[in-house]
């Protein structure tokens, strides 16, 4: 099992080579899309090199549960209901949901996720498998 | 100018990878304004050949029965200078192809010298966006053309060496 700080290197060296953006710019509390500029493309290739990199198997929707937002029973007027919510963190035990639970607009999500969100996901597959 | 930038494939291998070359010739256009009295190829239309062999590469994987666009160019380095009279050779090995998207690896060589490393990754565009816009998005028998214009049909195989036949794709 790699330490924290070795899947933060690797998530960091994967965000760089898919972003093209510099080391010191991945920090922890960086966001992909505010932050980092990571577009809906981006995700399928940072999945990739995770994938590679980690030896793992992503599947889609794992890393961003895409079907629950377009799911009517868990998103009214364009926010997450509670039973979304829940089914949002049972998907997503690895990410910290509490600012987006202050506001859940749908579009928030994808803007809140931040690296440690990813190194967490990373870790959460690792233990998993 | 019509919009061929690679010439012919020489190699190409289902689901996996694909030679092909584009010799560079002082009678494209293109190259009297880049630059004029010192002609290069420009990288961009490297990018672009390279693109094109790894879309095709990728389509055939869609069966050719759906758009595939180019979505990103993730990487590209530049090593020399191609000139008119030198043959580029693009080599494209499918990193990896699912039901929405693909990434290929790429590097372009004149003869054994480097000159380009890419990576691209495409998305596929299925028969929903056609419905969405209420028109077809490219004639089969264009892609046929194509297809037939740089011979995938007469050097391309599937992964069990088995040659790939026109008549197994809708493309007419």
């Amino acid at each position: 099992m790699p330490s924290q700080e070795e899947i933060f290197e690797k998530v960091q060296e994967a965000l760089v080579d898919a972003l093209g953006v510099d080391d010191d710019e991945v920090t922890p509390t960086a966001t992909l899309r505010g932050d980092l500029d990571a577009e809906s493309i981006d995700f399928l290739d940072i999945v990739f090199r995770l994938e590679k990199s980690f030896d793992i198997k992503i599947e889609r929707g794992e890393l961003f549960p895409e079907d629950l937002f377009n799911d009517t029973q868990y998103v009214d007027d364009g926010k997450m209901n509670p039973a979304g919510i829940a089914a949002l963190k049972e998907r997503m035990p690895f990410a910290d949901l509490s600012k987006f639970e202050a506001n859940p607009a749908v579009q928030n999500l994808a803007e809140q996720l931040t690296v440690q969100d990813l190194c967490n996901f990373v870790d959460h597959k690792l233990k998993a498998a | 100018m019509r919009w061929f930038w690679i010439d012919r494939f020489t190699e190409f291998v289902s689901g996996s990878h694909a030679v092909a070359c584009k010799g560079v010739s002082l009678a494209e256009d293109h190259l009297h304004d880049h630059f004029v009295g010192y002609p290069l190829m420009p990288n961009s239309l490297v990018t672009e050949g390279i693109a094109q062999a790894g879309g095709l590469l990728v389509s055939e994987h869609y069966k050719f029965a759906e758009l595939v666009v180019l979505a990103k160019l993730a990487k590209a380095k530049f090593h020399s200078r191609v000139r008119p009279g030198e043959t580029l050779t693009y080599r494209v090995n499918a990193d990896w192809i699912r039901a929405d998207s693909a990434q290929v690896t790429a590097t372009a060589h004149v003869g054994e010298r480097l000159h380009a490393e890419v990576q691209l990754m495409y998305a596929r565009l299925g028969e929903e966006i056609e419905a969405k816009i209420g028109a077809a998005l490219f004639k089969p028998t264009d892609l046929r053309h194509w297809l037939n214009l740089v011979r995938v049909f007469e050097i391309g195989v599937d992964g069990e060496g088995n040659r790939l036949k026109r008549e197994n794709y809708p493309l007419n």
